[in-house]
């Protein structure tokens, strides 16, 4: 599967094992939205382990999803990027108003 | 007169957005790029390509076509399409600037473009399709 979810207390898991454009987030952030409301929680964590390629979809994928926990009173956060990704959450000035883990754990353990 | 070139025109779709930035990554490879390059220029290739799926064409169909071509050690990228054009591409080319915020789209393809590629310029008619031409020199491997 190119994504699969988890729920740690308060915080649904979104691990992704795919290349992140327009394509891939066009199909998955509905069922993201899904999984979070369905499972009630407030935070959402992306972990990032298994993604080498992302494009700005990426940053629209991530910004739509920090409106959702916003209004549930939560947060979201990213966890295990590669350089690559950092560059991109760096270009795009998404780092400040995200949170970016070394681990899921260290993640889930914030919030 | 460029030491080698490709040609390709593909369906403007989103499932094509990896095909194109994979094909234009596999021709680079004849430069011996380093591993972070061939990210930038497959990075620049999707925000182009994405941008022509999403904006030319709205509802109805379209081809994109990609052109790339080499000499000595620079890489130069055309990304077209027959699509409506843009209205103002000074506008379009502001960070964070989109038409379509209501579908989540960050604003930010011509920011990473722009950040990836050493060159780039964007022309576009109103009615007629948009062209964006990048390039990038590739370091020698010697140097790393």
């Amino acid at each position: 599967m190119s994504v699969e979810f988890k729920v740690i207390n308060s915080s649904l898991i979104v691990n992704i094992n795919s290349e992140i454009d327009h394509h891939f987030v066009d199909e998955t952030k509905k069922l993201i939205d899904k999984k979070a409301s369905e499972s009630g929680v407030k935070n959402i964590v992306f972990n990032f382990e298994n993604v080498d390629f992302m494009d700005s979809a990426g940053i629209g994928m991530i910004i739509g999803r920090y409106k959702f926990t916003t209004q549930k009173g939560g947060i979201t956060s990213v966890a295990c990027l590669s350089e690559n990704l950092k560059r991109i959450m760096m270009i795009s000035g998404l780092y400040r108003i995200i949170k970016i883990y070394n681990s899921v754990e260290e993640a889930s353990r914030a919030v | 007169m460029y030491d080698n070139e490709m040609a390709l025109s593909f369906r403007a779709v989103s499932a094509n957005e990896s095909f194109a930035r994979i094909s234009v990554a596999a021709f680079a490879v004849q430069l011996d790029p380093a591993v972070s390059e061939i990210t930038e220029i497959k990075t620049a290739v999707s925000e182009a390509v994405t941008n022509s799926i999403i904006h030319a064409y709205d509802d109805s169909d379209g081809f994109v076509h990609l052109w790339c071509g080499i000499k000595e050690n620079k890489l130069y990228i055309k990304i077209s399409d027959d699509g409506k054009g843009i209205k103002d591409i000074h506008m379009a080319m502001e960070p964070l600037f989109t038409t379509k915020p209501e579908q989540e789209r960050s604003g930010l393809g011509f920011t990473i473009m722009q950040s990836f590629m050493d060159e780039i310029d964007v022309k576009s008619e109103f009615g007629k399709g948009t062209l964006v031409s990048m390039s990038k020199t590739i370091s020698p491997q010697s140097g790393r």
